[in-house]
C-alpha cells in the first residue's frame, strides 16, 4: 500500500499574543498544530528567543560571556548590548536584586532603571521579578504603570498574587502578563480560569507552566506541556490556549554541570561550554514540548536556538 | 488494524467453556482486545483464527536488537506517542561518527565518556562508521571499531565495501545502514546473509515507504528507518510521521525504530547538533548520531534522556534509611534529604566529593524533590523527627549534629523544638556548595 500522509492540523489554535510595539514587536503562539509540526500546517509565528539580563550582574567565570558584555558596567549597558544581538527576538530584564532576602533594591530604583532601558532599546521587553511574591506584585504594578504604551510582558503572576497583578498590569495599563504554575496541567488551567474571571482578556495572558534543567525532573516539563497542548488543540480548551513562555536560563545555569569549574572536575572540561550545552539542550527540549518562547542567558545559546528554530520553520 | 472485542469474539468457538479463566467467550475477547490477556489462553481456537489474530494483535512497532553480546541494544517497541500515556520502552542510543582518519582521536574522547547517573551507565553506545571510498580502509576501520566493544553502525551504501566490512564484523551484528531505493535488492541480500539489521533510507517518505515494503517482501523484518538528512525540518518531519503513521495510523510499514544523523544536519557545529540531539531525544529518534561527544555534550543529553524514559506512574526513589558515606561511623554528623532518586544521586555525589564522613539519612518523602515534598506536606519538621525516632537513628548514631537542606531552612526552628538534643545546621541551597560547606564544617 502506498504511504498515506494524514496531516493533523486542528480547528482550535493557540492564542496569538504580541509583545512590544512597531517593527520590533513579536507575536507568540497562533499555531494550530503540535509544537514545530510545520508539516501539518504552516506556523505563522515562529517560536521566539529572548535574552535575559539580570540586575545582579553577570558571572565572571565565563570568558565568552564577559567578552560579549565587555565595557558594560550597568544593567542599562548590558541591556543595550544584549538588545543588539540580532538573533534575540526580545529582551528579558530580571530584577533579581529586588529580592528582600538579597539586595532588597527598592521598587523605585528598579522601575527607574527599567524605564531607562525601555527608552534606550527597541526590542520588546519582558520583565522577570525576583520570585518574592509581595515584592514582585509591587514591582509588576509599578513597572506596568511606568512603561505604559510599551506593551511589555510581566513574568509572572502566581496563585498568590494574580488578582493584583492582573488588575494592575493588563487591566489598568494594557500590558501582557504571565501565569506561572508548577508542572501540573490542572494548576495551570485553574490559574488561567481565575485570571480570566477577573476580567483579564485571555489574549493578554501567556503561561509559564514550569520548567527544570535537562536531567533535573524534565520529564514533568515534557508531560505537562504535552498535555497542555493536546488539551488546547484537540479538546479546544480555551483555558489552556495561552502561549507558553519558558525562562530557561534560571534553571540551566544553576545546576552542577553549569556551575562547577573545570579545575574541580578536570575531565568535564570548560564550564562555559557545559553551561551553553545545558542551556541549549534544555531550550530545544522545551521548544520540542511546546514552549512558544524561551528565555536564555548566554548569547551563544541564543544564536544556536535561533538557528534551530529557523531551520525547523 | 487493531481488532475490537467483537471481531475477536467472532473467531472464538462461542461455547463459554471457561477454560481460559473468563466466564464467557465474549468476556475473554474483550480482555484480548485490551491486551490484558493473550489469545493462546483459549485452547480451542482454530489455527486459522490464531493466524488471523496474531497479525492483528502483533505490536505496532517492532523491537529490534542491534549489536551483539555486551553491545546488544534494544530499539523501538514503543506503544504511545506521549510519555504521560505510558512509559516509553526503549531509550534512544547515542552514536558518534568515525572514519579511518578520525577513529583514533575520536575513540580516545568517546571512551572517556563513561559514568554513572542514578544507577544508569552513561556512554556512547554505538559508533557510526562513515564510508569514505576506500573499501579496504573501511574493513580495517570496522575491525578496529569492533574491538571497542560498542555497537556498530555501517554507514555505507556501497555493497562491495559493506560486504568486506561485514566479513570482518558480521558477528557483531552491526546495523547495516545503507539500503535505499537504488540498492534495495543488494542490501537486503547482504542483511539476510549476515543476519544483521538493515537501515533503510528514502528521498521522500513515500519512497521510504515503498522501499520498506519491497524489502519486507523479501522476508526481512529487522529494519531501522533513516530520517532525512536534507534539512532539520525534513528530518523532524520524518521522525514524527514515521512514529505517528505507525502508532496512530496503524501503518505497520513504518513500525520500526528510526535513526537520525544530526552530524549531517549541522556539520562542525556542536551547539546546533546538541539542539537537534535534544529535539530527537524528546521526539522519536531511536538512534541519534553526532559528530563528537564531549562531557559538555553528554551531561545534559544523557540527563534529558534519562528523564524522558522514566515511568510516569512512579517517581524513581531510593530506600529510606541511613547511608554512611566516606567511611562514616556513629560519630559522624547526620545530613538529611528526601528519597527522590535524583536528589539522592546529586546530594550523595557531592558529599562523596567533599570526602568528609557523614551519615546521610533519607526519610520517606513520597519520592519527591525537597521543595516539592515540602510543598506537598511530605517533608516537614514532624516527618523528619518522626523518621529519626521511629527508626532508632538517635541510638544508631551518636552525633547530635543534623544538617538540613538549605531549601527548607524554614524547618530549623520547629526541628529544634522537636529534636531538642540536636544541633540543627542549615546547609546551602544547592548541593554543589556542599563540598566547600562540608570541608569548613569538618
Ligand atoms: C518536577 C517538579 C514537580 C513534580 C515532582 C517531581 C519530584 N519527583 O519531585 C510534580 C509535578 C509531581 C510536582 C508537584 C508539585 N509541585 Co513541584 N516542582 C517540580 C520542579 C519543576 C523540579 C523539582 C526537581 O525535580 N528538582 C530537582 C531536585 C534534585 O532538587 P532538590 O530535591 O531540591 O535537590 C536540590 C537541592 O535541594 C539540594 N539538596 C537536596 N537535599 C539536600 C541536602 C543537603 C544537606 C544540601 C546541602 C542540599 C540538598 O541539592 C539538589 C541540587 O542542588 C520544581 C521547580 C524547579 N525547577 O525546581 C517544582 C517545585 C518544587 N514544585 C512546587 C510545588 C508548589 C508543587 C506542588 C505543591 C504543586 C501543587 N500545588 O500541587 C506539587 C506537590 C506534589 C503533590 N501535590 O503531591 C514549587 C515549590 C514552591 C515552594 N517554594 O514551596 C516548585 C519550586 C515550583 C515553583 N516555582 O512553584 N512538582
Ligand atoms: S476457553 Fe475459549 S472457548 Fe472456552 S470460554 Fe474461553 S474463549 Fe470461550
Amino acid at each position: 500500500m502506498a504511504y498515506k500522509k494524514s496531516p493533523q492540523a486542528f480547528k482550535a489554535s493557540i492564542n496569538a499574543v504580541t509583545i512590544g510595539t512597531g517593527d520590533s514587536a513579536v507575536t507568540l503562539g497562533g499555531e494550530n498544530v503540535m509544537p514545530l509540526y510545520t508539516f501539518d500546517a504552516p506556523i505563522e509565528h515562529r517560536p521566539a528567543v529572548g535574552i535575559a539580563v539580570s540586575d545582579t550582574g553577570i558571572r565572571t567565570d565565563l570568558p565568552k560571556l564577559d567578552e560579549f558584555y565587555e565595557g558594560a558596567t550597568t544593567l542599562l549597558d548590558r541591556a543595550q548590548k544584549a538588545a543588539q544581538l540580532k538573533e534575540a527576538d526580545f529582551l528579558s530584564i530580571v530584577l533579581d536584586a529586588a529580592d528582600p532576602n538579597g539586595d532588597n533594591r527598592s521598587v523605585e530604583d528598579c522601575v527607574a532603571e527599567v524605564k531607562a532601558i525601555a527608552d534606550a532599546v527597541d526590542k520588546p521587553l519582558v520583565i522577570e521579578g525576583c520570585k518574592n511574591v509581595e515584592k514582585d506584585t509591587e514591582l509588576f504594578s509599578k513597572v506596568a504603570e511606568a512603561l505604559q504604551g510599551k506593551n511589555v510582558l510581566l513574568l509572572s503572576a502566581r496563585e498568590e498574587n494574580y488578582k493584583t497583578v492582573g488588575a494592575s498590569t493588563v487591566m489598568a495599563y494594557q500590558q501582557k502578563m504571565g501565569a506561572e504554575s508548577a508542572d501540573d496541567i490542572n494548576l495551570a488551567k485553574q490559574l488561567n480560569v481565575l485570571i480570566t474571571q477577573l476580567g483579564v482578556d485571555p489574549g493578554s495572558v501567556v503561561m509559564n507552566v514550569g520548567t527544570a534543567a535537562a536531567g533535573y525532573g524534565f520529564e514533568y516539563v515534557v508531560s505537562t506541556m504535552d498535555r497542555v497542548k493536546s488539551a488546547a488543540l484537540e479538546q479546544n480548551d480555551g483555558m489552556l490556549q495561552m502561549p507558553i513562555v519558558t525562562p530557561v536560563a534560571s534553571e540551566a545555569w544553576t545546576v552542577k554541570e553549569s556551575l562547577v569549574s573545570g579545575d574541580d572536575i578536570p575531565e568535564w572540561g570548560d564550564v562555559e561550554e557545559r553551561g551553553i550545552q545545558m542551556e541549549v539542550t534544555t531550550a530545544a527540549a522545551c521548544l520540542a514540548s511546546g514552549s512558544n518562547a524561551v528565555i536564555l542567558m548566554h548569547p551563544e545559546s541564543v544564536k544556536t536556538i535561533s538557528a534551530f528554530v529557523a531551520d525547523l520553520m | 488494524m487493531a481488532l475490537k472485542g467483537l471481531d475477536i469474539f467472532k473467531l472464538t468457538p462461542k461455547t463459554n467453556c471457561k477454560e481460559c479463566g473468563s466466564p464467557t467467550c465474549m468476556a475473554f475477547s474483550m480482555k484480548v482486545a485490551q491486551g490484558a490477556i493473550s489469545i493462546d489462553k483459549c485452547p480451542h481456537m482454530s489455527q486459522e483464527a490464531l493466524d488471523k489474530l496474531s497479525e492483528a494483535t502483533a505490536p505496532l512497532m517492532k523491537t529490534i536488537t542491534v549489536g551483539a553480546g555486551e553491545a546488544a541494544h534494544q530499539l523501538g517497541g514503543e506503544t504511545v506517542l506521549y510519555r504521560h500515556e505510558k512509559k516509553f520502552v526503549n531509550r534512544n542510543l547515542f552514536a558518534v561518527t568515525v572514519t579511518p582518519e578520525t577513529f583514533d582521536e575520536k575513540w580516545e574522547q568517546v571512551k572517556g565518556i563513561d559514568y554513572d547517573r542514578i544507577g544508569e551507565r552513561m556512554y556512547v553506545e554505538a559508533l557510526a562508521l562513515e564510508y569514505t571510498g576506500d573499501a579496504d580502509a573501511y574493513a580495517a576501520l570496522a575491525e578496529k571499531a569492533k574491538a571497542t566493544g560498542r555497537a556498530l553502525i555501517l554507514d555505507c551504501d556501497d555493497a562491495a565495501a559493506a560486504r568486506k566490512a561485514l566479513e570482518v564484523v558480521g558477528d557483531a551484528k552491526p546495523l547495516l545502514n545503507g539500503a535505499s531505493a537504488a540498492n534495495a535488492d543488494e542490501f537486503a541480500a547482504l542483511a539476510q546473509e549476515f543476519k544483521c539489521v538493515l537501515g533503510v533510507s528514502g528521498a521522500t517518505l513515500d519512497e521510504l515507504h515503498d522501499t520498506v515494503e519491497a524489502i519486507e517482501g523479501k522476508g526481512l523484518k529487522d529494519l531501522v528507518l533513516n530520517c532525512s538528512t536534507a534539512s532539520a525540518k525534513d528530518a523532524f518531519e520524518y521522525a514524527v510521521q514515521i512514529r505517528r503513521s505507525d502508532l496512530k495510523g496503524q501503518d505497520r510499514t513504518f513500525g520500526y525504530p528510526s535513526i537520525v544523523n544530526v552530524a549531517k544536519l549541522a556539520p562542525g557545529d556542536a551547539h546546533l547538533q546538541e539542539a537537534y540531539a535534544s529535539l530527537f531525544t524528546v521526539k522519536y529518534g531511536s538512534i541519534v548520531v553526532m559528530e563528537e561527544m564531549s562531557y559538555a555534550d553528554a551531561l545534559p543529553l544523557y540527563g534529558l534522556r534519562q528523564n524522558v524514559f522514566t515511568d510516569p506512574q512512579k517517581p524513581m526513589t531510593v530506600e529510606p534509611g541511613i547511608y554512611p558515606l566516606n567511611g562514616a561511623d556513629e560519630n559522624a554528623p547526620i545530613a538529611t534529604t528526601v528519597d527522590f532518586a535524583l536528589t539522592y544521586f546529586v546530594v550523595s555525589g557531592e558529599l562523596e566529593r567533599a570526602g568528609v564522613p557523614v551519615n546521610l539519612v533519607i526519610s520517606d518523602a513520597g519520592g519527591y524533590s525537597v521543595l516539592t515534598s515540602w510543598a506537598a506536606g511530605k517533608l516537614s519538621a514532624s516527618s523528619i523527627a518522626k523518621f529519626i525516632s521511629e527508626n532508632g537513628i538517635a541510638d544508631k548514631i551518636k552525633s547530635r549534629k543534623l544538617i538540613i537542606p538549605g531549601k527548607v531552612a524554614v524547618l530549623k526552628g520547629e526541628l529544634e523544638q522537636k529534636l531538642p538534643d540536636f544541633e540543627i545546621i542549615v546547609a546551602p541551597n544547592e548541593a554543589t556548595d556542599l563540598v566547600k560547606f562540608m570541608k569548613q564544617f569538618a
